[in-house]
This record gives C-alpha cells, sequence and structure tokens, in this order.
C-alpha cells in the first residue's frame, strides 16, 4: 500500500507574481481559480495579459468546479530536493473547463493512475500564504 | 537560385576539454576558456585573430584572451549559439567566431539533482517537478496514444551508454556494455524512466571555430552549415508539458516541438532524413531519441518505439545515433555545453577523426538540442560539401 499523499510543509514555496497573486489568493480561499479572455473564451496555460488567440486584453478570472480528467502523470521516486515525501505523482490534469493544470494526484495508490481518471481538486497548505490545489478521485 | 546563406561560413576547429565527474580548480567560465583555446589550437588559428565570442562566458573570454574590441553573443543555448556564430560571419560582422560553454563547480549538493533540472517556477516548484518529470508527462502522452514502452525507451538508453561504455573519452567510459534488461533494472526516478534513462551530470567545456570561407585556405578539411533552424512554443519548465498543446486551432502540438525546425533546416540544404549518415541526437531522457526520430522524419508518427527497438540507431544501424554516448554517456556539464557537444562530435564524424564508432564516409550529420519536455527543440545539418 503506498497511498499518494499531499507534501508536508518545509517543500520549496511557490512565489507569486503580480499576474498570479489573484490565483493563489483563490487557492488560499480554496477555490480553483482560472483565466479566459473576455471577447474569445481562450484559455492559456498561465494568466495573461493578451489573449494569444484574438489579441484581446482582456482576460477574466473564472471559477472552476475543480472537476476534471488525468491526462498525463509520472510517478517520482527520486525528488529534486529531499524536502519533498516519495513516491508522490505530478499530473497534468485537463479541468472540464478546458483548462490545462499541472498538480499532483493524491489519494490513491500509484497503481490505480489511468488516462480519463475522473479527479477533483483538493486544496492543502503548504505555508501561511500559500495553498496548493491537489487532485484526488472524487470521494477520496 | 540564390546562394545559399551559410555558403561562407566553415566551421574549422572543435574540441572538447576533459570531461569528469569533479574538474578540480575550474569554474564554468574557465572550463569554458579551455574549450575555446582548444578548438582554435585545433583550428591552427591564433586566439589573437578571433573577433567574435559567442556563449555562457563569451565576455570573461573576451578579457582573458586580450580579444578587444570584439563582438561578444553571452548566447544560452548551444545550436543557436552556433547558428548565430554562422550569421555573423554571413553578414560580415566578423571572421573568427569562437563559440564555447563549460559546466564545473555548479552541482554541488549532493542530495539534490543538478540546479538545473530545478526549475522554480511558481506553477510547478510546490509539485516536485524537475527536468525527469517534465519529460515523463510528455513520454506518458506518447505510451498512452501509440503504446511505446518501457523496452523501447530502455532500448535507447542501452544503445547510447553502450556507445559510451567503448568511448575513453567518456565520464562513464567501460561502465557497460548495458542491455535492455540492464536500464529496466535500474531504480525508477520519475516512472517511466528508470535511472538509466536519465542524462548523468558531468563538469567539463568545449568550443567550436567558425571562420569566413577565405580562410579555409589553411584549414585540411573545413565542415559546413547545410541547415538549422529553432522551435520554441514557450519558457521551459514554467507552465504545464502538454503534449496536445496548439497555440493556435492549426499549428502543430507542443509535442512535436522541433518538426518545423527539421523542415526548415532541411529545405535549407536541400536535403531530406534519408540523406543523414549519423544523427548526433540530444538525449536528456531515453524517450525524447524516439520523439525527435518521428518528429525529424526518420521514422511515421507511432513508429519511433519500433524503429528504436529493431536496432536502426545502434553504430552499426541505418542511422546511427548520438554516437559519443551523449548526456547519458558521455558528459553533461549543464550551462550549454553538452547541448553544444552534440555538434562537436558531428563535426568529428564528418572529419573521420572519432576514436569510436565512426560512420564510415558519413557525409551529412543531424545535431539536436532540447525536447519536448522544455518546450524548445533546435536542429543543424553538417556537411562536407560546400553549399
Ligand atoms: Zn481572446
Amino acid at each position: 500500500m503506498t497511498l499518494l499523499q499531499p507534501q508536508p510543509r518545509g517543500i520549496p514555496v511557490p512565489r507569486p507574481s503580480v499576474h498570479s497573486e489573484k490565483y493563489w489568493e483563490g487557492s488560499r480561499q480554496h477555490q480553483l481559480l482560472y483565466q479566459r479572455c473576455a471577447a474569445c473564451g481562450h484559455i492559456g496555460l498561465r494568466a495573461f495579459t493578451v489573449c494569444a488567440r484574438c489579441l484581446a486584453t482582456s482576460p477574466v478570472w473564472e471559477r472552476s468546479t475543480g472537476a476534471g480528467a488525468l491526462y498525463s502523470w509520472t510517478v517520482v521516486w527520486r525528488p529534486p530536493d529531499p524536502s519533498f515525501k516519495v513516491p508522490y505523482a505530478p499530473a497534468v490534469v485537463r479541468l472540464d473547463e478546458g483548462v490545462w493544470m499541472l498538480s499532483a494526484v493524491i489519494g490513491c495508490e500509484p497503481g490505480e493512475l489511468h488516462d480519463g481518471m475522473r479527479l477533483a481538486v483538493q486544496f492543502h497548505a503548504i505555508s501561511e500564504e500559500i495553498t496548493l490545489p491537489y487532485f484526488a478521485p472524487p470521494g477520496r | 537560385m540564390p546562394p545559399h546563406p551559410f555558403r561562407n561560413v566553415a566551421v574549422v576547429g572543435v574540441h572538447n576539454t576533459a570531461q569528469a565527474r569533479h574538474l578540480a580548480g575550474h569554474d564554468s567560465a574557465s572550463i569554458a576558456l579551455l574549450g575555446a583555446l582548444g578548438a582554435l589550437a585545433d583550428a591552427g588559428i591564433s586566439p589573437h585573430d578571433v573577433d567574435g565570442v559567442v556563449g555562457p562566458a563569451s565576455a570573461e573570454i573576451a578579457l582573458e584572451l586580450g580579444l578587444g574590441p570584439c563582438t561578444r553573443r553571452p548566447s544560452a543555448l548551444g545550436i543557436p549559439s552556433v547558428l548565430d556564430a554562422a550569421a555573423l560571419i554571413a553578414t560580415g560582422q566578423c571572421d573568427v567566431v569562437v563559440v564555447a560553454a563549460g559546466g564545473a563547480g555548479i552541482h554541488i549538493d549532493p542530495s539534490t539533482t543538478a540546479p538545473w533540472t530545478r526549475p522554480t517556477n511558481e506553477l510547478v516548484v510546490g509539485f516536485g517537478l524537475f527536468t525527469a518529470a517534465e519529460f515523463a508527462l510528455m513520454a506518458r502522452r506518447h505510451m498512452l496514444t501509440y503504446g511505446t514502452t518501457p523496452e523501447q525507451l530502455a532500448a535507447v538508453a542501452a544503445t547510447i551508454r553502450t556507445n559510451g561504455h567503448v568511448n575513453p573519452e567518456a565520464v562513464y567510459y567501460g561502465r557497460g556494455p548495458f542491455s535492455v534488461d540492464d536500464i529496466l533494472a535500474s531504480r525508477m526516478i520519475a516512472d517511466p524512466f528508470h535511472l538509466l534513462d536519465c542524462a548523468t551530470t558531468s563538469e567539463g567545456g568545449c568550443g567550436i571555430v567558425l571562420v569566413s570561407a577565405e580562410r579555409t585556405i589553411d584549414s585540411p578539411s573545413p565542415l559546413w552549415i547545410l541547415g538549422g533552424a529553432s522551435d520554441s512554443f514557450g519558457p521551459a519548465y514554467a507552465v504545464a508539458p502538454v503534449w496536445d498543446f496548439r497555440p493556435q486551432p492549426d499549428a502543430d502540438t507542443a509535442g512535436r516541438v522541433g518538426a518545423r525546425a527539421a523542415r526548415r533546416a532541411f529545405s535549407m540544404a536541400g536535403l531530406t532524413p534519408a540523406d543523414v549518415d549519423v544523427a548526433e541526437l540530444y538525449d536528456p531522457f531515453s524517450f525524447e531519441v524516439i520523439r525527435q526520430l518521428e518528429t525529424f522524419g526518420f521514422c511515421g508518427d507511432g513508429e519511433g518505439g519500433s524503429f528504436v527497438e529493431d536496432g536502426n540507431i545502434g553504430p552499426n544501424g541505418s542511422l546511427p545515433v548520438t554516437t559519443d554516448g551523449g548526456t547519458m554517456s558521455f558528459s553533461h556539464p549543464g550551462i550549454n555545453a553538452q547541448q553544444l557537444q552534440r555538434v562537436v562530435r558531428a563535426a568529428q564524424q564528418l572529419r573521420g577523426s572519432c576514436l569510436t564508432n565512426q560512420v564510415e564516409e558519413a557525409e551529412v550529420s543531424l545535431c539536436s538540442n532540447g525536447g519536448a519536455g522544455a518546450l524548445f527543440c533546435d536542429v543543424i545539418l553538417l556537411g562536407r560539401e560546400r553549399p
């Protein structure tokens, strides 16, 4: 039994930028936020100032339901830094709204991970300021 | 037809310094300087004839060798820095350019992976991403889509590591030979990558000298840049590495980064993949070689796994790949040197001067840098015949 779990405090902590402050603020309040172009609806890989598709400069923050499907994953046994507890499972999750999220899967065993696996966001704080959005099978 | 853009640019000197796990008494600038001096000695050109220096240590090299006033380009990329050097000559800005890079004294904490593998970008750092995991997220999609297997990945690692095993200049000389089972038996790092599917880390430097064609009278075997180009989708290790990401509805996917670069490079050269005699591919992780073989057109999409499993990339195969042992076995000093070293090896192949795994009568070599996990990929074609 190797249950994938959120990381303990002590791992390197993300430093928000002026563009992402709102995203991290949402995460702290257990809300998964993403940006969408108000003009054409396009969603980027991260917060943006100009829409890559229609070039409008009107991104708006939206709240995701936090539901999505597993798109790709790895299981790490040799961490980049000893503060990470192994194994852990970095993953790309495709949110139902169409957002590509980089995260990690928790709440299941590595052997359960499969393409299209349904997942739901789960928030875990790693510092006073930063809460990370993890993903787990719904109900776990 | 207009003349080839690099018709008046020749590669006349290449050099690798000693490569080792640790090179005492060196930092990145000093080992890059030795790479530059070695390449100039190989070219038979006095350092004082240099009027352009390209690479991360270019300013230090200009000062150390007293080259001022000279052109300086602090390029931190491998193949693009060679193409930049070629452009400096082709446009008449310089006559003798040395490209150099080296890494030493950087990876000093053994409890961590090498610093250049640990991005601190806000969207990745908290999830423990590092280069192996980033590339694994790309490899997984290929395995799901095409049925590519861990054994096929291991076939790449076994081939390249065995190339290094026989190369006395490789940091991991004599450590093999390696079978597919050896790779699969090594401990898991970031599934599907075992330890031996991953690049090593080491220290070393290298240099490449380019001159205007008039100066090749002194050179016994000038080589020529037949084509080159670069692809990028954005910053490496800052956003999710998504195989199917398309910036525009009709754009190629991030998983095929390098396809456009290869098309442009082959077009500039007037060649096709079938013309390539040896491919010095960048090998940060075993899967990346399979991906590049497909992306550059050496085989079809999804066929890379069987292509490598069928022995095509071995030293006696239809397309020998990464013949010095690459970043997996030859050396991986970071700071760009390991990317330039693909070009150094290609030049050695075309001159017929390789100590091991020399490809007979090699006329054309393709080199690559980067990879899908880093969202960039560069391609250069070198040849013996002036374009
Ligand atoms: Zn838009």
